[in-house]
């Protein structure tokens, strides 16, 4: 029997996300669910019941028809006071729930005997990533608080030289470089700003410099990673030499965007009043993580306001007011987790607790609550995977560069044992060769290097067309039968058998020919078919 | 012309040989290389017939063997499908190695050479002819296998003897009493016999090394034998005192060799092992099979449902391998990626360093179906993006893209690098059986839940595909 997924419009003031399309209504279907979708659920996000309807869903006119037809609900927020009423007995919820922070809603959900999935405790692993909301939430969010900080900023963000004078590009800080900070700080480049940023991951450095940011790292050694690949709270010592970092920052730059956050943890206070006061007056601080309590001490949450003449923006609502796009993504992380659910495809809900990602979604199942989950198995040594994922660049690296050394660098003794070998060569060599051969021999020995150091730096894609050039060129031994074919002086002396030669060498010349020709020809084929 | 002009000539020849290996460092400035490569071996060939050791007696013979042979080459070269590109380098290889040898019996047999040289001298010209008659022979009769293997007129799988190493062991053993005997000859007649005796076994050697190797292995042999056939050259000019010889065959020796150890770690295989012959070296027989028979169930599509997976990805990485190139689908392949392309989705190619018979065989075939180089990248610049891959779509491929090599430490393929589709969305694989590739492995990847199998021939199942797009 297909279960019926319900889709309710959010009660939550100013929510304006919803938690399906409808092209994602079309794939549930597909997944052999029927969708039931609240009268204006998606109106706030500019999608229409029509669409919906046109989609396959069934439109209901209000909240609580919708309750009681479906067998899921799938929300965006965790559901309000009302809406708890609403829940009938047995039925799932997925949707944001913030465990930790809601234990009384938890024990209502098992007094229900409900069966709740956790769109934020998806596990941090790789198979999950196409469920992970978290992440799609916060690389909206990143993006968002650029466009606010602009928004608010009296200038321009990227540098201009015009008629009526010039502009210096804006400077952007941005704190914390988990999803985010990331987006923030592509979004920010991306407008023509200079971005720095800083995380206590020393790792991330590479990922702020592929999206056009500057690491400013805090000069203390201290591991900052944490399990699951979060941040963790640092040392007294680390706190201190990362403020002065941050005083220095904040005297600098025209605009702040924070997104520090520890999980379970309120935020960490990272700007200092005084830090504020510092601040050139017209300056933007984003303060991302106003909802845990915020990382500057004069964040009021949800509100714009302006201390010492510096705007703190401190919306806990970022993601909601990109409706459309969070709403795409949200609603696919929903269908990704829907699919892990359904493997069958036969529109029904399989919690199977033996799965790791569906494991650790599940708060609640069947009015047992199962949260917090077991640590997840790949976060066990967290140590150890930075540092191969960092030795891994390292050796590509090599790879790509190696040109020149040998590759992979010889121990001692084996160096020692071939450069004694070499020497002992060169030595019976030297005592036993006449003077004609050791020139010949000093060209081979250079050649050879040559040849070495040229070879080195080929594309791969090009080694086809480099042995075929490589072949053709070896056509030269064409010059080995020219020499023998007539030499002037010698020929017609009685002891050479000239006919001989003659036909050996015309045949070595035209069997190179047929290699010198076509191994040209071919080349020059080949590579006229490489474009761009 | 005088012998300094020559010489210059040569110079000059040199000059341009290493301009045209570096100019095929990159696509841009290939084309460039090659025709550096044409202007320095005319002016070689040039200076060589105008120069004083050719009288104009021999000008006819030349001419004339170099128009009928030129001719054939050229045949060849514009008629040549580029999917035989391997075969074709192989036999190219094995003429320089039969030219070296002739070279060699014609500078040996020819009295005046050694005349006026001293007994060092002469003994140095006589091991030169030897080494250098070894080596062509070995080239030779190599590259006839390789040759064969490649083209299919002789089976891919190694062929061991018993005991091989000591064979060959003994083969060198015998080369070397037979040098001894060369040198000590007195006459050129009595020296006959020894060189004739080494140039027959030799020939058995290169067959005998060829053969022992599998078919996973033919890129590394082919560029080992293109650096045999350098080393062929240079033997020939030190025996011919011509430097030019022996620079172009140091260059083309080197780089060759360098090519054969760039491939070998790629398979993460040992240099020594790979021309040593035969799969995992001393190791034997490969390891039983069922030591880690994959377990699970094979989910086979079809082309039209292969076309819904691929209507709805984003992101799609296509990986080729050889089989693409047997079933010549490389053209099918570029219309689907043409038509996904202009869809707005991002198609790129992962090419692994040894798919196909031969180093950078697909990207070739790839650029002579049009597709773009740029879209088309190596395995190190695209494995990590496979986690955010939607389809990866793998074409007649196996070894290359199975996980038991970072899996299974008891694989025979343990350890060499591969491309990691299973990481993508879903993988797709197109294969005409369930047959292990030419490593004779099992892959996991075929049973794994994200994975689904596209059997039949490369080439129609891909027209079939591309037809259920279109529609």
């Amino acid at each position: 029997m297909a279960q019926v997924i319900g889709v309710p419009k959010e009660v939550f003031p100013g929510e304006k996300r919803v938690a399906t399309v409808p092209e994602v209504v079309e794939k549930l279907a597909k997944l052999g669910f029927s969708v039931i979708v609240e009268s204006g659920a998606g109106a706030a996000a500019t999608i229409g019941d029509a669409a919906y309807e046109a989609a396959g869903a069934r439109i209901v006119p209000d909240a609580a028809s919708l309750w009681a037809g479906a067998d899921i609900v799938f929300k965006v927020r965790a559901p309000a006071a009302s809406e708890v009423a609403m829940m009938r007995e047995g039925q799932t919820l997925v949707s944001f729930v913030w465990p930790a922070q809601n234990p009384d809603l938890m024990q209502q959900f098992a007094a229900k005997k409900a069966t709740v999935l956790a769109m934020d405790s998806v596990p941090r692993i790789s198979r999950a990533q196409k469920c992970d909301a978290l992440s799609s939430m916060a690389n909206i969010g990143g993006y968002r608080a650029v466009i606010e900080a602009a928004h608010e900023f009296g200038r321009f963000f990227t540098g201009q030289i015009t008629a009526a004078g010039k502009v210096p590009p804006a400077k952007v800080f941005v704190i914390g470089a988990g999803v985010a900070g990331l987006a923030a700080i592509g979004a920010a480049s991306g407008l023509g700003a200079i971005v720095r940023a800083n995380d206590t991951r020393a790792e991330v450095a590479d990922q702020i410099k592929s999206l056009g940011g500057e690491f400013v790292p805090v000069d203390y050694q201290e591991e900052g990673s944490g399990v699951g690949g979060y941040a963790k709270v640092m040392s007294e010592g680390f706190q201190k030499a990362q403020r002065e970092v941050f005083a220095k920052q904040a005297r600098e730059v025209d605009i702040i965007i924070t997104t520090a956050l520890i999980p379970g943890k309120p935020a960490p206070k990272l700007i200092t009043a005084e830090m504020v006061q510092s601040m050139k007056p017209g300056s933007v601080i984003v303060d991302m993580a106003a909802e845990q309590g915020g990382n500057c001490e004069l964040t009021e949450p949800g509100k714009v306001v302006t201390k010492h003449g510096v705007i703190i923006i401190g919306y806990t609502d970022l993601p909601s007011r990109l409706p459309r796009q969070a709403s795409n993504l949200y609603a696919t992380n929903l269908f990704r987790l829907a699919e892990e659910l359904c493997k069958a495809k036969n529109g029904e809900f399989l919690v199977n607790m033996e799965d790791e990602v569906i494991r650790g979604t599940t708060v609640v199942k069947e009015g047992a609550i199962t949260w917090p989950p077991p640590p997840p198995k790949l976060s066990a040594a967290p140590a150890a995977a930075p540092a191969q994922a960092a030795a891994k660049p390292a050796a590509a690296e090599k790879k790509g560069h190696g040109h020149g050394g040998g590759g992979e660098p010889m121990s001692a003794g084996g160096t020692a044992l071939l450069f004694g070998g070499a020497a002992l060569l060169f030595a019976l060599i030297g005592a036993f060769a006449p003077a004609a051969f050791l020139g010949h021999f000093t060209v081979f020995v250079l050649a050879c290097f040559v040849g070495y150091m040229v070879v080195w730096n080929v594309t791969p894609s090009l080694h086809t067309p480099l042995m075929s050039v490589t072949n053709a060129i070896s056509s030269i031994i064409i010059i080995g039968a020219l020499v023998q074919i007539a030499p002037p002086g010698v020929a017609g002396e009685a002891a050479r058998p000239d006919g001989v030669i003659r036909w050996l060498a015309v045949t070595g010349i035209a069997l190179t020919a047929v290699n010198m020709f076509g191994g040209f020809a071919v080349t020059r084929r080949m590579l006229s078919m490489f474009r761009k | 012309m005088s012998g300094s002009l020559t010489t210059v000539a040569y110079i000059g020849a040199t000059i341009l040989f290493i301009l045209s290996l570096g100019g095929l460092s990159n696509p841009e400035s290939s084309r460039r290389g090659n025709l550096y490569g044409m202007i320095g071996m005319t002016i070689a060939v040039l200076a060589t017939v105008l120069g004083p050791r050719v009288s104009a007696a021999g000008l006819g013979w030349i001419a004339a063997a170099l128009v009928v042979g030129g001719a054939i080459g050229l045949y060849l070269a514009r008629t040549v499908q580029m999917t035989q590109m391997p075969e074709l380098v192989a036999f190219m290889h094995s003429l320089v190695g039969l030219v070296a040898v002739v070279v060699g019996y014609a500078s040996y047999i020819d009295p005046t050479v050694a005349a006026g040289m001293s007994p060092a001298e002469e003994h140095i010209h006589l091991v030169e002819v030897y080494l250098g008659v070894l080596i062509g022979a070995v080239t030779l009769s190599g590259s006839v296998i390789a040759f064969g293997k490649l083209s299919g007129k002789i089976g891919g799988k190694p062929v061991l003897l018993p005991a091989r190493h000591w064979l060959n062991l003994l083969l060198l053993l015998v080369v070397l009493v037979f040098g001894y005997r060369f040198l000590a000859a007195g006459s050129i007649q009595q020296g006959m016999t020894p060189l004739i005796v080494m140039t027959v076994l030799s020939l058995a050697f290169g067959v005998h090394m060829v053969m022992a190797i599998g078919g996973a292995d033919m890129p590394v042999v082919v560029s080992m034998l293109n650096s045999y056939s350098g080393w062929a050259a240079a033997a020939t000019g030190f025996m011919l005192s011509n430097d030019l010889l022996i620079v172009t065959g140091a260059l083309v020796g080197s780089s060759g060799a360098i090519l054969s150890y760039i491939m070998c770690r790629a398979m993460n295989r040992h240099f020594i092992s790979v021309i040593a012959g035969g799969f995992g070296g001393d190791a034997g027989p490969p390891k039983a099979a069922g030591a880690a028979q994959p377990a699970g169930e094979v989910v086979a599509v079809s082309a039209q449902e292969t076309a819904e997976l691929l209507k709805e990805a984003n992101s799609i990485v296509i990986v080729p391998g050889y089989g693409m190139a047997v079933a010549q689908a490389q053209h099918t392949v570029y219309e689907i990626t043409k038509f996904l392309r202009e869809k707005g989705k991002n198609v790129r190619f992962a090419i692994h360093p040894v798919a196909g018979r031969m180093p950078g065989h697909m990207n070739v075939l790839l650029a002579e179906a049009k597709v773009p180089y740029d879209i088309v990248l190596e395995m190190e610049e695209i494995n990590d993006d496979f986690p955010d891959t939607t389809v990866a779509m793998v074409i007649g491929a196996n070894d290359i893209v199975n996980p038991a090599a970072q899996d299974d430490p008891s694989s025979p393929i343990a350890g060499m690098p591969v491309l990691e589709v299973w990481k993508a969305g879903t993988t797709i694989v197109m294969k005409r059986s369930m047959a292990s590739g030419y490593a004779g492995v099992d892959n996991p990847l075929f049973y794994k839940e994200n994975n689904r199998m596209l059997f039949g021939d490369a080439k129609k199942m891909l027209d079939e595909v591309l037809g259920a797009l279109k529609a």
